[in-house]
């Protein structure tokens, strides 16, 4: 099982965090910081795995495995537990950034810093309850990009409802009318439907 | 597609009301930061601080509009949350709000609550019950999308009651039509079996049609699920046997398929899908001869016909590999798979050795022959720069050394050892040791290797290496005892630093100083020292500040023992023993003392006093150590018992108790040397002078007086004389590190402390009873919130006592609690500790104890009963 997907940058700021169980926040952060703490100090020469204590993941009954890849500025890391393949998981990691790569067409740091959700959307499409769901990247995409498109769709009619009428409402010069008449505010609370 | 239909917004009522309702609060309210903006702000903060600030800020902002009820910038603003929740700061009060979202009928805010809902939800009991109605809700929903996000969520924190609440839904949606909706509910079914193993029941029928799919997704999904069913219960895994045609098929498409785009990587179709399978093969192979044969053909295709030019194809060889070594496979096939883990060995991949030297660890109890074949390729992974490899490496090393390549390993080994990391410095030098003493074709190349093994790892040596190291040159033939002794004084004439060589080295300058002044046949790389020179040595390393406490004690004793090896230069010893009487280590000060009475008043005995030691043997430790202190007297072994039983002379057995240290199986063992008491009670005087109170002599007025140097104890009788008898008992009971550790400094004291019969230096010590032989002490030690007081009893008498019970009782004021005592046998000469601590309820109460001690005496019970009330002075 994958216990955690975590993403830093090489000073070690989380980029993605995700954990399949429930961890405090400060357990979190903790994790996180270990992690960061030990690999980073691991040259490129080295192995892709780290063998780590279960102590690690503070209540995981079985041993603890950290896979990870190093891309240019950011480390992918997996937390896994001896249920998982250690070179499959590499494979998943290439697979997952690539999805990336292409959902973001070349993707970099700033994508993953300004778009966390969606980052999450990918994730949750690839990996599930700790599991993998989809490996076929295609099939990731078409998936995330369907959803968007439903997002899209309903901010669309909405804002576009929804400006009309703030135009509409400017129009009748509300400063005017606050200055003048009464305190807008207050009467637009009582106003809702 | 339906998934639209839903949220086609067309102009129903509730749309439009939604817009007036945002168009009125975008006018009220001023627009809050963008989420772009406000990572610009973090980004931008130059200190900890300043961004501590901004997120303070925003935080305080965005707890305030969740008070507004405001709905317009909820999405944004937990959005926000999630990227400061992502940085480490708290943002468990976004909960409720992430429940309002996916209570909403938009698609937009049931995706954001919904992620809210996985990052920030603790384990409250309450938001989860709200949530579970939630997930209920959108599990019946008819959009594909929604109930994926419900199904996502509940898989990554169903809670208990939540699976329970939940998992009939589950079932419904593993059938449900939708390929995408079917593969979610699998893995929750997964998840939920995880957390209620019980519910595993509901979801059987399902899973068996989950193998017939085309989707791959479910495919995937499915054998993780029946993977965690089989895991489960033995009887599922039984029940699923019969699957491993379907999953022999499933394969032996995948491989034979050729080139489909869709499940393609690199060149490999669907390795996921592979592993996921060829990992539940192991499991339903595994003591099965049945499934196992039937699998044999499509593992013996898979090892052959994939591609291995690239990682994805390593991945499948490589759990390939594991389902052939973890069932019952064909025996050409498992050289095949050790084959594979050959070429493993070799590739450049650093990750493909690791995966290799990892499986063949695994499998080296299976067969170690194969495994042997590659030993040249894993003892190349030794100077690998990876640590990790190189550390998998010396593990397998080991594994394989045996008689025939013990030689050619050792070297290898020495050469790692020399240029290995401190960490793996101890480690590896113990697991040499072991393996030395097992294969070792001779003693000389024995004894060489444990030098080298010494030289090498410093002092990163544990303790027991020492002590093992002593105790195998010590029953050695005694040509190769001079060999050695030439070897290691040569060993330590460069430096002072390595501290387990010094103590070696020392220990046999001392036992066997004649041979390498004045033996026959021995080869020097030097030149032969002369006595001056060596007694100059130990001058230099008992003054030195880099020769930490124990191997100076080491030197003392043995320089002590020089003195009867040397022809002259006792005068000189006898100098620098006397000088160290007033030495400001306790340890060393008190062997300084002692040994100069042998230079005066009883020189006479000297000489036989200091003999050499017999040969020591000690059978490996079986665990059974008895009571915290104790030392288990069947974990050693006299050799030369018979001839000590048949009479020795005094001085022999008296050498036994003095020197040896084998005083501890005198009074522990009934069985060794009846005449014992005769022989201590004639040598009483001399053990009294030499303050060394051991067993019989503890009436001795001497004890008194010396009382502020912790004489009363017997591992400080045990360390005077000689340590390294002393270092062969820690190795068996792990409690006596007295002399053996070189990491600390004065672990003389921290041997008292472990002791818990023996008294700390600001002890108060009472004696309670002096009859019949028996002595009774209490030893009392203030600590911070309680006053600690030790028994020890000590049995004088030639009987043994059995059933020997301590019991006390303190005034109303005073809480006692006594702990179990070492034991309830007290051989003669035998001790028995117990301890007990002591509250204080009232402060000026004065603590008085009343003892009871009984006991057995040749089948009669005695009773004993007495008063303690010196406590308080």
């Amino acid at each position: 099982m994958i216990h955690a997907v975590l993403v830093f940058n090489n000073y070690g700021k989380p980029r993605l965090s995700k954990f399949y169980q429930h961890f405090s926040e400060q357990q979190q952060q903790t994790i996180i910081q270990e992690t960061f703490q030990l690999i980073s100090k691991r040259e490129d020469c080295t192995c892709n795995f780290l063998e780590l204590p279960s102590s690690f993941l503070m209540n995981a009954s079985s041993d603890c495995k950290l896979i990870y890849r190093h891309y240019a500025t950011l480390y992918f890391v997996f937390c896994c537990d001896e249920s998982e393949s250690e070179l499959g998981i590499l494979d998943l990691i290439q697979v997952f950034v690539e999805t990336l790569d292409r959902s973001f067409s070349n993707v970099c740091e700033l994508d993953l810093i300004f778009n966390s959700d969606v980052i999450h959307f990918i994730v949750n499409e690839i990996v599930q309850s700790g599991m993998v769901v989809q490996t076929n990247m295609n099939e990731i995409l078409a998936r995330v990009e369907e959803q968007n498109k439903i997002c899209k769709a309903e901010s669309g009619n909405v804002s576009a409802a929804s400006s009309k009428a703030v135009s509409a409402m400017k129009n009748i010069n509300l400063p005017q009318l606050k200055d003048k008449v009464f305190d807008l505010p207050n009467t637009f609370k009582d106003l809702k439907f | 597609m339906n998934a639209e239909s839903g949220f086609n917004p067309g102009l129903n009522m509730a749309t439009i009301r939604q817009a007036i309702n945002e168009t009125i609060e975008r006018v009220r309210m001023p627009t809050p930061t963008r989420l772009r903006d406000l990572i610009r702000q973090i980004r931008a903060a130059k200190t900890q601080a300043e961004e501590r600030a901004v997120v303070n800020r925003e935080c305080a902002y965005i707890r305030s509009t969740f008070r507004e009820e405001d709905s317009v910038w909820r999405c944004r603003n937990i959005a926000k949350l999630f990227y400061i929740h992502m940085l480490g700061y708290p943002a468990h009060f976004g909960q409720l709000e992430c429940l309002k979202l996916i209570a909403s009928p938009k698609f937009t805010d049931k995706r954001i609550g919904y992620l809210g809902a996985m990052l920030l939800l603790d384990e409250r009991q309450d938001v989860h019950l709200l949530i579970t109605n939630c997930l209920k809700n959108d599990l019946n929903s008819p959009t594909q999308f929604v109930v994926g996000l419900a199904l996502c969520t509940l898989g990554a924190i169903a809670s208990p009651e939540m699976a329970r609440d939940l998992a009939g839904e589950i079932e419904k949606l593993m059938k449900s039509p939708n390929a995408y909706i079917r593969k979610k509910a699998v893995l929750c079914a997964f998840r939920i079996i995880r957390r209620v193993p019980e519910l595993m029941e509901i979801f059987l029928p399902a899973t068996r049609s989950l193998l017939n799919e085309k989707n791959h997704g479910i495919l995937i999904t499915g054998v993780t699920l029946i993977t965690e069913m089989c895991e489960n219960s033995p009887d599922t895994l039984n029940h699923f046997k019969k699957i491993v045609p379907n999953l022999v098929r499933i394969l032996k498409n995948l491989i034979l398929a050729g080139y489909s785009p869709e499940h393609d990587v690199s060149g490999v179709s669907d390795p996921f899908l592979q592993v996921k399978i060829l990992r539940l093969l192991r499991i339903l192979g595994r003591n099965d001869p049945d499934a196992s044969e039937a699998m044999n053909d499509i593992l013996a295709q898979v090892a052959t016909n994939t591609e291995t030019s690239k990682n994805v194809g390593n991945t499948i060889l490589y759990e390939t590999v594991l389902t052939i070594m973890d069932i019952k496979s064909e025996g050409g096939l498992r050289v095949l798979a050790v084959n594979i883990l050959g070429r493993f060995l070799l590739n450049n991949d650093k990750n493909i050795r690791y995966i290799a030297l990892h499986t063949l660890l695994r499998t080296v109890h299976v067969d170690i022959s194969a495994v042997q074949r590659h030993r040249s390729t894993i003892l190349e992974c030794l100077k690998d720069p990876d640590v990790t490899i190189r550390k998998r490496a010396m593990e397998l090393s080991f594994a394989l050394v045996n008689t025939q390549n013990i030689r050619a390993m050792a070297k290898e080994l020495l050469i790692f050892l020399e240029k290995a990391d401190p960490e793996f410095k101890a480690q590896c030098s113990s697991s040499m040791v072991n393996s030395a003493e097992r294969y070792a074709p001779t003693i000389r190349w024995h004894l060489d290797t444990l030098l080298n093994i010494l030289i090498a790892a410093g002092n990163y040596v544990r303790d027991d290496v020492v002590s093992s190291t002593i105790q195998i040159i010590s029953s050695s033939p005694s040509n190769e005892q001079g060999v050695i002794t030439v070897k290691l004084w040569e060993s330590i004439q460069e430096t002072l630093d390595n501290q387990p060589l010094l103590q070696v080295a020392v220990w046999c300058i001392g036992e066997f100083g004649d041979s390498l002044l004045y033996g026959d046949d021995l080869e020097f790389t030097l030149e032969r020292p002369t006595e001056s020179i060596v007694i100059e040595l130990f001058n230099k390393l008992l003054c030195s500040n880099q020769v930490n406490m124990v191997s100076k004690q080491y030197a003392l004793v043995s320089l002590t023992k020089l003195s009867t090896r040397l022809k002259a230069g006792q005068g000189e010893i006898k100098g620098i023993v006397e000088a160290f009487g007033s030495h400001l280590n306790v340890d060393l000060q008190q062997r300084g003392v002692e040994f100069s009475q042998l230079f005066g008043s009883y020189n006479h005995l000297r000489t036989s006093l200091l003999e050499k030691m017999p040969a020591m043997t000690i059978t490996r430790m079986n665990g059974n150590t008895e009571g915290s202190g104790e030392v288990e007297p069947s974990n050693i072994k006299v050799t030369d018992e018979k001839s000590s039983t048949n009479g020795r002379s005094n001085t022999d057995t008296l050498l036994d108790l003095l020197g040896s240290g084998d005083d501890i199986i005198m009074s522990t063992t009934s069985s060794v040397i009846p005449s014992n008491t005769t022989n201590t009670v004639e040598s009483n005087n001399l053990l009294d002078l030499l303050g060394d109170i051991d067993l019989s002599a503890s009436t001795a007025p001497v004890i008194v007086s010396n009382n502020n140097n912790n004489l009363l104890s017997s591992p400080v009788t045990m360390s005077i004389f000689d340590d390294n008898e002393n270092t062969n008992i820690s190795d068996v009971s792990g409690v006596f590190s007295l002399n053996g550790d070189s990491n600390i400094p004065d672990n003389f004291d921290l041997g008292l402390d472990a002791m818990p019969q023996s008294p700390p230096t600001n002890a108060k010590i009472v004696t309670a009873l002096d009859k019949n032989d028996l002595f009774v002490q209490l030893s009392m030690v203030n600590q911070s919130d309680y006053q600690q007081i030790n028994m020890i009893t000590t049995n004088n008498s030639k009987d043994t006592l059995e059933q020997y019970l301590f019991q006390a009782a303190v005034p109303k004021s005073f809480q006692l609690q006594m702990m179990s005592p070492s034991g309830s046998v007290l051989l003669p000469g035998g001790k028995i500790t117990q301890e007990m601590r002591v509250k204080n309820n009232s402060s000026n109460a004065v603590l008085r104890m009343k003892l009871r001690i009984s006991y057995l005496c040749n089948g009669n019970p005695v009773l004993e009963q007495c008063e303690v009330s010196e406590f308080g002075k």
